[in-house]
This record gives structure tokens, C-alpha cells and sequence, in this order.
């Protein structure tokens, strides 16, 4: 278990914060004194999730370290909506360079506190699923390979939706981007493609790697933690829901995500050294439909004939991952 | 400040980015009406105190609670608690058990002492209560909160009207009634015992009073023809009941029949177990759907060996055995006899036909309504005789004592805006807080605790109180099991979720409020609120 869980207190753990609840168990986000390191006026849409899991996740690093935190930060939304030069929404220290090199400018940061002996100034390096998947992946697998004292967070919203919805190795098989046209025998993405980085993450033997997604604040917070409580390369893939790319409805945001989680689709764990330690319980299992509907980029599996291949298989994977990460108690 | 090269500006704020103009609905905080409290004969304020008792803060809910009423340890025993019927976590897992926290409150206010705040002044008024039943002792609460000088006069030789001559000890222990009854007297109540009033409006003029407020009840047993014998033993159950409460033990003999299908007649039968009687069989006309007893009762005396014959009638009453005759409903619900006959052995026929109201003292006070045997009383509880009000059972109502209890607060309120010449306005009602606003997961699965029942056998020894209460640790449990509809109860979920830091919090107790400056209006603090507690409403564009 990521966090220790509280029942029976109302709402126990589940929501963000609880007045019943004894001050040290409550979480970051519930306490006026956060660091909203992502402030208000940035340029995100309406309902963006990859705006709420950064400041969770930022949140927590800053509570975790005592403020002491550098930030490299890859091209994509989370860039371009917060910093539009020459404003910010950035409250920590900050840093941009290129869409492909956010690990590599991470691994120099890291190397620079060693430098200067300031063992205390932690580094996070964060992007979105282009960045960690496709463009910077060459960077990423290095600093990992190196074992640099770098945490990335992957902001995972499955395609490049800053320039237009484009998909990427972590889009979903079978859902529409502007690249893959609800059009034709195979509408949609092509099943059977792309990636899942946390399991390459794990493939390097690095201390850490963990995903979690933004329907559970107190397992981000519990990892986050977790992980900037760890030196070397560490890794935490953040589950984003993008009602733009996606053709969700704004408030749907933080239900996608869940819905992703208690289907399976997503699995949420965590794991030491290579190795699965623990994942996160579904609660109320849903079929992947109950995740696929709200979302325009997969109407045309329900339109009026029913894409039964296609639901099909996203729901093979889930059952899968649900037998891979032990997803249902026993 | 020597700026880097190729860099012209200084870094600045997001903060001057106002995106509240690019919302087109806007969330705002709404209290809407709990079920419980929807369903409250007595009007409480169910979900405001629980919230409260959830904190382990037990004196101020209690202080919540007696807001709207002041007798929680006897509510939560012998009311029907409709509040729990309307509870939506009913149709999650189960209704909160409402009743029973009460009745834990009530007792630790009992026990600790705790004692209603006496009004700051003096109103100079003075209101006459007639009956010390649970809706005079109400009213008499609220009228001496209010600041006006109250007597009540009170007939019979203890008070509590029904509470004590109607319920037997096994359901409110009288202990329980005396502390309740003690408190309100405490607050400055002249109470007369054994002072029958005669005539209402002579009364309240020659005792100099304001206003008068009637709350007589109904203590007069209902009768029905049955052919019997000189030697039968035919009684009824208010004097039952009110023998056993004034010490005289009624000789029942060792089978009874009751007769009837209301809470008296289950009262009774299972007053006679306790006395002694082998056998106690409840003969009702109609079917166990029709019955008007509670369904909570009618199973605890089952369970403590009560016999019901249903749709079946007494003809004949003899000594030492009934006639009773069996009945069949017909496709339209009328009942028609069969012609079937049994003969029944019984010591006694207890009936428990239903009670009448004495209205001998309103006989000479003009514009006085009576119809179907009650007073007729207008929206504000007035009679038609100005300055005479009336409420609990002696008017149109279900009789209960919870409606009691609330026609008591209705009434205060009333002849309070009536001596101040004002009229009292109900304030508007929310809209319910219906379960399809209720966010389901992030709530704790919880079953209810079941308030432990003492053994049939043990309940069979005598009037010891058949259900116990909660302790400390459970009542705290089971308070935290509601699910505060339609009310902020401080989750911080909304303070949390939104992307754009646009909810600020305002500290414990004071909620949150938006920042319009930056609320993007994505509506994920509405979805993600567990209560139902935000409203999306269009801006005006």
C-alpha cells in the first residue's frame, strides 16, 4: 500500500482532505499552508488534468523537501501553458530547454548540486508522453542507465495535444488523434502499437518507478514522497485526462481518470529495483466501456454497429493488467 | 537588474492572467435539504447536529439538536424515526441509525448535566399551556426561550401526557421522561399538577394570560359493540396502561386477547406478557399490510411470543372464551365476513380501538371548529378563537409524538409572532439533496450498528428497556456514517481538485469560497463534490 488508508472516517482517505482526521494525517493539498507551485492564471483549458497533477505532484516534492526542489521541464502543454514569456505560474525554480533533453538537463542539474555540495537541492525533471516516450526517450533511458539523482515525472495525457492532438507511442490503440482518422477498415489508432514506459522504466533497474493517476491525490502524495525520499533515478508516470485531446466534458476529468483505474486499463503500482511491490486495489470494477464512452475519441467504437474488436481488446489488456499487477484483492 | 542575454523583460506573474473571463457557468455553494430532515415531523436539523457528533463535539450537537427539540433521549426511543426511511444512504448500504445517536445524546446530556441557555430578556408575556403532554412541555421549551412567561396546567397527576401514560417503561424508561420533562421546568415553567381546566377562554382570562395554547391530547378509549356476557372481563387499553403507571397492577389473567392493530394494542399484549400472561393473542380485522402499528414494534413482539390472528373479529365475549369470527378482503379491500366461526380461550379482552379527544373545555369558547371529533386550527396552529392555539393529538394529525413535538415548536413560533402582532413566515425551503447528487465513491463502505437487543427471555422479567443504546466509540462510528447531503461538511475536495487554485479555504468552520479572478468554471469541483453541496449556474452573458 502507497499511503496507509483510513475507513470509516466519512470519507476515510478518499477525498482530498477530512476535518476528522488528526492534523499529520492529512494531505498536502488540504492544508492552506501548500505550495501551489502551479498558481493560478495559467493558460491550461478548462478541467486539465495534466495542471492538477503537477501541482499535487510539485506540491508534495516541495512538502517532502522543504522547498528545496530544481525543475526541468520538457516542451509540451505544461510548458506553454505556464510560462508564456514573460509570465510564469511557476512558484518554484524553474527551468526550460528543449522538448527532447528535459532528463538530460535534469542529469546536469543533479551533477551541478553535487558540484557545488548542495546535497539538499533536490532535481525533478517532468514532460508530458511525447517527451518521455518519443522525443526525449534517448535522454530518459540514459540518465536512468546512469542511475542520476533525477525524479521524472511523465505527465501521461496519451498525445502530443499542445500541437494539436497528435499520437504518440501512449496513445490508446483504437483511439482517434488528427494522425489517426476515425476513418477506414481499422478506424482510429491501429491496435497492437505503442508503448508502456513504467515497465521499460523497470526494465533498467533503477530505485523507484511508480504511476498513479489524478483520481487518487493521496497515492501521488505517498509516492512522490516516497520517491524524493530516495537518491538515484527515479520514476513516476501520472495517468492525465485532456478533455481537449480526449473530447471529454471538462468535469469529467478526475472520473476518466478513476474510471481508467477501475477498469484495469491503467494499472496504478509500484516498484523497487525492477520489481513489482505493491499496486492499488480496484475498488468497484468497470468494464472499459464505462472508461471509453464519455470519450469522443472513441464514438466511432460505439456507434451503430459496436467496434467489438476494438472494446474487445482494451478490455483483454485490462483483464491483463489486472492478472499482471494483482489488481483485484484476492 | 543586469538581465541575461537576449532577455528584455523581467519574469512576471501569472497572476495578471485573469482566466475567470473566459467561464460561461460559474460554481457556487448551495445548502440544499437533507432527507432526514425533510422527513422531520419535529423539524431537526438532523444533518447540522450529526455534523457535530462526527467530531466527537457531543454538547454542541446536542445544543444543535434541542434547537428544534427538546427531548432527544425520549425521541430517540420511541420515535419512528421517518427521518431514517428518507435517508439516502438507505439506498446505498443502510439509513443512518438517526434515532439512535440521538438517544446517545440525550443520554450523555443527562448524564453530563447539560442545561439549555436561558433567554437574555424578558418578553412580559404570558402563555397558558394546557396539557403536559409532549406537545405542551415543547411548546412551554420554546415560549420560555423566547422570553414570555409560561404555565402549564396539567390534569392528570404526573406529567408527560402519553410519553408516560401511553408508552410502556420498556420502551421509555421513566427515569429518562423525568430528567427531560425536569429541564424544561428547570428553565423557569410553572407547572400545575392535577389542574383540570374546564374552560379554555376563562382560563386564560382570569389567570391573565397573553395567549393560550391547548395540547389536551386523546385519553378517551374508543368503543366497539361486542355482545357480552355479565361474567366477561372486558377492559380498555388506555386504563390498562395507565394503571400500570399509577402502580395499580390490572388483573389480566394468564391468556389476554387485544383487540385491535395500532401501537396500543401491541403495548398491551406485550405489557401482559410481562405481567405474567402465558398467552397474548392480538386479534385484528384486517391484514398485517393494513396494520397501523409500527412494523419495528409489531416485530419485537413477535419475537417476544405475541400471537396475531389476523383479518378475524370478536363477536362474542363470555367468561373464560371469545367468539371470534374470520374475515376475507375482497378484490377492492372491503372486508366481508365468512361465517366461519372459532371459539378463543381468554382471561380477558383487552380493546385497543383507538382514542377520543375530551373537549369539554372548549365547549363555551366561541368560533370554536370541530370536525371528526378534533379542533380544527389554521396554518398557525390558531383555533378559530383568537389567542387560542391548539396542536399534538386533539388536532388533525398522524399521532405521533415526534408530530407533537413539532406542532409544539410550530405553535410557539406562532403565538410568538401573534403577541408581537407580526405573522410568522415559514423560511423558504431549499431544494432536497437527492441521492443522484451524491458523489458515491468517496464515501467508506459502513454497515449500520445494530443497536444491541436484549434476549427475548431476559425482556420477559420484566419493564427493563428492550433496545440498549450506543456507547461512545459506536455512536461516534455511526454519526460518521452520513453522508451530510447537500451540506459542506469541509472535505477540502473541491480546495483540492481544481487545476486552477481557484477555491480558497477559509479555515475550520468557515467553508471555502471561489476566486471568480481565476475560476475556469470546468465544473470538476460540482463533479467531484461528495455531497452535492456546489450548483453550476450560467453566467449572464
Amino acid at each position: 500500500m502507497s499511503h496507509q488508508e483510513v475507513k470509516f472516517y466519512q470519507t476515510g482517505t478518499f477525498t482530498v482532505g477530512n476535518r476528522l482526521l488528526d492534523p499529520e494525517q492529512r494531505s498536502v493539498q488540504s492544508t492552506e499552508e501548500r505550495t501551489n507551485a502551479l498558481n493560478s492564471g495559467h493558460r491550461a483549458c478548462q478541467g486539465c488534468g495534466e495542471a492538477l497533477g503537477a501541482r499535487y505532484a510539485m506540491d508534495a516534492a516541495m512538502a517532502a523537501t522543504n522547498g528545496q526542489i530544481v525543475i526541468a521541464n520538457a516542451t509540451g502543454c505544461l510548458e506553454v501553458f505556464s510560462t508564456p514569456y514573460p509570465e510564469t505560474a511557476w512558484q518554484v525554480p524553474w527551468v526550460h530547454s528543449l522538448f527532447g533533453n528535459a532528463a538530460a538537463v535534469g542529469a546536469g542539474l543533479a551533477a551541478a548540486m553535487r558540484v557545488k555540495g548542495k546535497s539538499d537541492v533536490r532535481v525533478i525533471a517532468q514532460g508530458g508522453d511525447g517527451s518521455t516516450a518519443d522525443i526525449g526517450f534517448g535522454p530518459l533511458s540514459g540518465m536512468f542507465e546512469r542511475n542520476d539523482d533525477v525524479l521524472f515525472i511523465c505527465y501521461d495525457n496519451q498525445g502530443y495535444m499542445n500541437t494539436g492532438v497528435q499520437r504518440s507511442s501512449a496513445t490508446l490503440p483504437a483511439a482517434r488523434t488528427s494522425t489517426t482518422a476515425a476513418v477506414g477498415k481499422r478506424p482510429g489508432h491501429q491496435l497492437g502499437m505503442g508503448k508502456f514506459v513504467p515497465e521499460i522504466a523497470m526494465a533498467h533497474h533503477i530505485p523507484y518507478v511508480a504511476t498513479a493517476t489524478v483520481a487518487d491525490l493521496r497515492d501521488i502524495e505517498a509516492k512522490v514522497t516516497t520517491a524524493m525520499s530516495l537518491r538515484g533515478a527515479r520514476y513516476i508516470h501520472i495517468l492525465v485526462p485532456c478533455p481537449l485531446g480526449w473530447g471529454s466534458a471538462s468535469h469529467d476529468t478526475v472520473r476518466l481518470a478513476r474510471m481508467a483505474k477501475e477498469s484495469g486499463l491503467f494499472p496504478v503500482f509500484e516498484a523497487r529495483d525492477g520489481e513489482v511491490t505493491d499496486s492499488l486495489k480496484i475498488r468497484h470494477q468497470v468494464p472499459v466501456e464505462e472508461f471509453l464512452k464519455p470519450q469522443k475519441r472513441f464514438a466511432h467504437l460505439f456507434g451503430k454497429q459496436r467496434d467489438e474488436e476494438a472494446i474487445g481488446f482494451l478490455q483483454a489488456r485490462a483483464e491483463r493488467n489486472i492478472r499482471k499487477y494483482h489488481l483485484l484483492e484476492a | 537588474m543586469e538581465k541575461p542575454f537576449a532577455i528584455t523583460l523581467d519574469p512576471g506573474t501569472s497572476l495578471s492572467n485573469h482566466t475567470g473571463s473566459w467561464r460561461t457557468e460559474r460554481p457556487v455553494y448551495v445548502h440544499r435539504l437533507p432527507p432526514c430532515n425533510n422527513g422531520c415531523p419535529a423539524g431537526e436539523d438532523i444533518q447540522g447536529w450529526l455534523f457535530h457528533a462526527e467530531s466527537g463535539d457531543y454538547e454542541k450537537a446536542w445544543h444543535k439538536l434541542t434547537e428544534n427539540n427538546p427531548f432527544p433521549a425520549i425521541v430517540g426511543r420511541v420515535c419512528y424515526h421517518p427521518c431514517e426511511s428518507a435517508c439516502n444512504r438507505g439506498q446505498i448500504d443502510e439509513a443512518v441509525s438517526i434515532h439512535a445517536v440521538e438517544r446517545f445524546l440525550g443520554d450523555e446530556a443527562i448524564k453530563k448535566n447539560w442545561a439549555f441557555p436561558l433567554p437574555v430578556q424578558k418578553s412580559g408575556k404570558r402563555v397558558l399551556i394546557v396539557g403536559a403532554g409532549p406537545s405542551g412541555l415543547t411548546a412551554a421549551y420554546h415560549l420560555a426561550c423566547l422570553g414570555h412567561d409560561v404555565e402549564i396546567h396539567e390534569a392528570g397527576p404526573m406529567a408527560g401526557g402519553m410519553l408516560r401514560f401511553g408508552i410502556p417503561q420498556y420502551r421509555l424508561p421513566r427515569d429518562i421522561l423525568d430528567a427531560e420533562v425536569k429541564r424544561i421546568l428547570d428553565m423557569g415553567v410553572t407547572l400545575h399538577l392535577n389542574r383540570k381546566v374546564e374552560n379554555a377562554l376563562t382560563a386564560m382570562q382570569e389567570g391573565g394570560f397573553d395567549a393560550v395554547f391547548l395540547a389536551i391530547g386523546a385519553h378517551i378509549a374508543k368503543r366497539a359493540y361486542i355482545p357480552a356476557g355479565a361474567a366477561a372481563h372486558v377492559l380498555n387499553a388506555v386504563n390498562v396502561l395507565h394503571d400500570l403507571e399509577t402502580g395499580e397492577k390490572p388483573l389480566l389473567g394468564r391468556r389476554v386477547v387485544v383487540y385491535g392493530g395500532g401501537n396500543s394494542a401491541i403495548d398491551v399484549a406485550r405489557t401482559a406478557k410481562r405481567l405474567g400472561a402465558d398467552e397474548a393473542v392480538i386479534v385484528y380485522r384486517r391484514t398485517r399490510d393494513a396494520m397501523p402499528a409500527h412494523p419495528s414494534e409489531v416485530h419485537e413482539a413477535e419475537a417476544e411470543g405475541v400471537l396475531i390472528r389476523w383479518l378475524t373479529t370478536i363477536t362474542q365475549a363470555e367468561e373464560g372464551e371469545l367468539t371470534i369470527e374470520k374475515m376475507c378482503m375482497d378484490d377492492d379491500g372491503s372486508l366481508q365476513p365468512t361465517g366461519e366461526f372459532e371459539t378463543l380461550q381468554a382471561d380477558s379482552l383487552v380493546l385497543a380501538l383507538g382514542q377520543d379527544v375530551d373537549l369539554g373545555l372548549l365547549e363555551h369558547v366561541p368560533g370554536i371548529e370541530i370536525e371528526g371529533g378534533v379542533v380544527k386550527v389554521g396554518e398557525n396552529m390558531m383555533t378559530g378563537c383568537e389567542g387560542v392555539f391548539a396542536g399534538g393529538d386533539m388536532v388533525p394529525s398522524e399521532r405521533t409524538v415526534t408530530v407533537g413535538i413539532g406542532h409544539g415548536k410550530l405553535a410557539a413560533r406562532n403565538i410568538h409572532a401573534w403577541l408581537n402582532g407580526e405573522t410568522w413566515v415559514h423560511p423558504p425551503r431549499p431544494a432536497i439533496a437527492t441521492l443522484d447528487r451524491i458523489n458515491r465513491w468517496y464515501y467508506s463502505e459502513a454497515p449500520k450498528v445494530v443497536q444491541p437487543e436484549l434476549d427475548a427471555v431476559r425482556r420477559m422479567n420484566g419493564f427493563e428497556e428492550v433496545v440498549q443504546g450506543l456507547n461512545a466509540d459506536n455512536a461516534l462510528f455511526e454519526a460518521r456514517r452520513c453522508l451530510s447531503c447537500g451540506n459542506c461538511f469541509e472535505c477540502d475536495n473541491c480546495y483540492g481538485v481544481c487545476p486552477d487554485n481557484a477555491v480558497k479555504k477559509l479555515g475550520p468552520g468557515k467553508g471555502f469560497e471561489f476566486d471568480y479572478d481565476f475560476c475556469k468554471g470546468c465544473g470538476i469541483c460540482v463533479a467531484e463534490c461528495p455531497c452535492g453541496a456546489i450548483d453550476m449556474v450560467p453566467e449572464d452573458i
